[in-house]
């Protein structure tokens, strides 16, 4: 038996509706993505930070779990494109009160909202969602679960071909605990995809997760090797309680194993980018000094973050009021 | 006294080769020569169709008492009859679960009522199912119980699992039990592989499975205990079942439809019909079980049917129920299996009728004089497009929605009870 093959990321045109996932996108639209980040990014320096693509539209942002930095991105990304913003802290709503994620949907809907930006503990949350909300809607994935963050891995790929260009020229590696890591798994669909030459992943057995090789990715368990010679590393975030089971016995042994230290990063070429999705644990998986060094791009990630989630968040409307407008929903 | 003659059918029994089409006499509970009957009550024409033995199905959730907005015994029963299932081996795992033999008189009651299908419970093989206290195995073998069963939760402690199998050993009970190491399949929701590092859903690692299958092994070996699996999935398990029965081990194993046609593969895009547990594995487990099918090592395929309310699914996967609505269509899909395999449809009604009656003591039916009358009569050659909401289970969870399937079931006679499917 085979899954229906139409990408419900995308409209019947090809264009992208939903922003879900990175895994089945291609080339072309994780650049138009890229390309028209750019121009946002442009806005950003300018005094006057508005554009009005999004004006009379009602994005809601549906934080299912904690988050500021993701939130508050995706919320100055709506009002630079003039949207009204709508902030549910679902985590304290009527969830709490037995309300199903569904009805929760449908009441949103009936509030007349455009857009609904989605993050939630499950994996497979936010296309559960598009696949049930009605077609003048969009949504955009804001991380489930360990599944996926695509803008979060759009951001990244803003970065690297900010400071380094052609990814056909790269070795890139991303480290630490992949297993539970959404981000990883839509950084390595995107680095893939837009043609990395080598892209490395390196980590302890237990944060790795099963056949992550089939994936076109190398799989380093020595942190040294895996670094050697790279243009970018990517560290993740190792949560705290990843430590009391029997994944890893302690911070102490895994920041001597695995945490990028200035004595380390000699061994990646010397004009490598270190980058982090935040938010960092200094002295756990990067030491302070890597990360505020001159190598760090990762306050400029969070600055490429709003013209990235600009960027989705108009491509997305845009199709929508194209197929409006083409009598697609009548 | 009641009698049905049935005219021009093409028998299709593991237990004859006859091909020519020929009559078959059915007086009360019994099939006698047709000759004998002058005068029957019913007679039917078999033109077109086909009889087979009444498939018997080795693990089916019925969900009453306890979970009525989700099936009942009268709705399964009936979904039972229309794909060609005439016994049906239920799970304990009802509220309250089987373990006390007023349940059973309950389900007993309540099938005989419903009048379609027939219903073989299973005995919890621990009260409540905790786990830890063994129920009235003897009693609940008494009161009908055809064996027992530790339904989908695993026996944790190995101490406790022990001292079961010799219980039930001394009153030769047979143990159907679902191989599954709970430290491993914890929170898992889908096969660990390359899809579920994908998706980012919980793996359950074919590990899970074959932990508990060397250590149910070992302690019946030790114990005498005479043990069937239930549902096993990964080719590993597969050997592990192999090895078990070379070495001369008195094992039985089935496997459900479901594992047999679906693969993780089918999981993706995140589609909760397809979320079962024990899990849909790779297609390279799915051959595994395909081969073991073909040589013997599995003893009988069963649908695993567990019919679920709409809300159950209406989340995102890892937030919905495991299961997958199958009694409607069992039939159906065992033909699409035959299809898909080239194995021939004979042995296949073999591995859901005679040797699923042999594993739970009962006598195999063969379409021949003397037998009990439990009998199937299908189209084989009668295309549909599979409807869920069609489904007469009050399950419509099925991941077969919209599949073009082959062969209905016309009538069904139970105990020499024909009873016609309005198909």
């Amino acid at each position: 038996m085979n899954s229906p093959a139409h990408d419900i990321q995308l409209d019947s045109q090809g264009k992208l509706r939903h922003f879900l996932s990175v895994e089945t996108l291609n080339r072309e639209i994780l650049t138009q993505i890229l390309d028209t980040a750019e121009n946002f990014a442009g806005i950003n320096d300018k005094a006057i930070k508005k554009v009005p693509l999004l004006r009379g539209k009602t994005v809601a942002n549906l934080f299912f779990e904690n988050s500021t930095r993701t939130r508050t991105t995706f919320e100055l990304a709506a009002k630079r494109l003039s949207a009204d913003v709508l902030n549910v802290s679902m985590s304290t709503s009527s969830t709490k009160k037995g309300e199903t994620l569904l009805d929760t949907l449908r009441n949103l809907e009936a509030m007349q909202c455009d857009m609904f930006v989605v993050r939630h503990q499950d994996s497979g949350a936010a296309h559960f969602i598009a696949q049930h909300v009605a077609p003048h809607i969009n949504v955009i994935n804001a991380g489930d679960g360990r599944h996926a963050h695509p803008t979060q891995a759009m951001l990244d790929m803003f970065t690297i071909r900010h400071y380094k260009g052609d990814f056909s020229k790269l070795r890139v590696a991303v480290v630490g605990d992949i297993a539970h890591s959404r981000v990883a798994r839509s950084q390595l669909h995107a680095l893939r995809t837009l043609g990395t030459k080598e892209i490395r992943v390196a980590g302890p057995k237990t944060l790795i997760p099963s056949e992550l090789d089939h994936l076109g990715v190398k799989v380093y368990t020595d942190f040294d090797s895996a670094l050697d010679g790279v243009d970018v590393v990517i560290m993740l975030r190792l949560q705290t309680e990843r430590m009391k089971g029997a994944l890893l016995p302690s911070a102490d042994e895994y920041y001597a194993r695995y945490g990028l230290t200035t004595e380390r990063l000699k061994l990646a070429a010397p004009d490598a980018i270190v980058m982090h999705p935040g938010p960092t644990n200094r002295g756990i998986e990067i030491e302070g000094l890597v990360a505020d060094g001159p190598q760090s791009v990762i306050l400029q990630q969070v600055t490429f973050g709003i013209a990235v989630r600009m960027a989705v968040m108009s491509l997305a409307i845009s199709s929508t009021e194209i197929s409006q407008a083409q009598g697609k929903f009548a | 006294m009641s009698s049905v003659r049935i005219d021009n059918i093409r028998l299709l029994d593991p237990s004859t080769d006859t091909e020519a089409p020929v009559s078959l006499g059915i007086r009360d509970a019994l099939i006698v020569d047709s000759d004998t009957l002058t005068q029957p009550d019913t007679v039917i024409d078999g033109s077109g169709l086909t009889a087979c033995p009444g498939l018997i199905d080795l693990y089916a959730r019925l969900r009453e008492p306890g979970h009525e907005k989700k099936g009942t015994i009268a709705s399964e029963t009936r979904a039972a009859l229309h794909g060609g299932v005439t016994s049906v081996v239920c799970s304990p795992d009802t509220d309250p679960v089987i373990d006390e033999s007023a349940t059973v008189e309950l389900i007993n009651r309540r099938a005989a009522d419903a009048g379609a299908a027939r219903v073989l419970p299973l005995a919890a093989l621990t009260q409540k199912l905790d786990g830890q206290q063994i129920s009235e195995l003897a009693t609940l073998r008494d009161a009908g119980c055809v064996a027992a069963s530790n339904a989908d939760k695993p026996i944790a402690n190995a101490a406790v699992l022990r001292s079961i199998m010799e219980y039930a050993a001394t009153f030769d009970i047979r143990l159907h039990l679902v191989a599954q190491e709970a430290s491993l399949s914890n929170n898992g929701v889908m096969h660990e592989g390359f899809n579920s590092t994908r998706m980012g859903l919980i793996g359950i690692p074919v590990a899970a499975e074959s932990v508990a299958l060397g250590m149910i092994m070992e302690l019946a070996g030790q114990t005498g205990a005479s043990v069937h699996f239930s549902r096993i999935t990964s080719a590993r398990g597969i050997d592990l079942i192999r090895d078990a029965k070379h070495r001369g081990l008195p094992v039985t194993a089935d496997t459900s439809i479901n594992h047999l046609l679906l693969t993780d593969n089918d999981t993706l895009g995140f589609n909760s019909l397809c979320h079962v547990v024990p899990p849909l594995r790779s297609p390279r487990d799915q051959q595994a079980l395909r081969d073991a099918i073909a040589d013997g090592t599995l003893d009988a395929i069963c649908t695993d049917h567990a019919p679920l309310d709409p809300d159950s699914k209406l989340a995102p996967f890892p937030a919905t129920s495991p299961g997958i609505s199958g009694l409607d269509i069992f039939l159906p899909l065992l033909i699409k299996l035959a299809d898909e395999t080239a194995l021939p449809l004979r042995k296949l009604i073999r591995l859901a009728s005679r040797n699923p009656a042999q594993i739970i003591g009962r006598e195999p039916v063969r379409l021949q004089a003397g037998s009990v009358a439990d009998i199937v009569l299908f189209d084989a050659e009668e295309s549909f497009i599979c409807n869920s909401a069609e489904f007469v289970s009050k399950g419509h969870n099925s991941p077969y929605h919209g599949l073009s399937l082959r062969g209905r079931v016309k009538h069904c006679i139970i105990d020499g009870k024909h009873l016609p499917l309005g198909v």
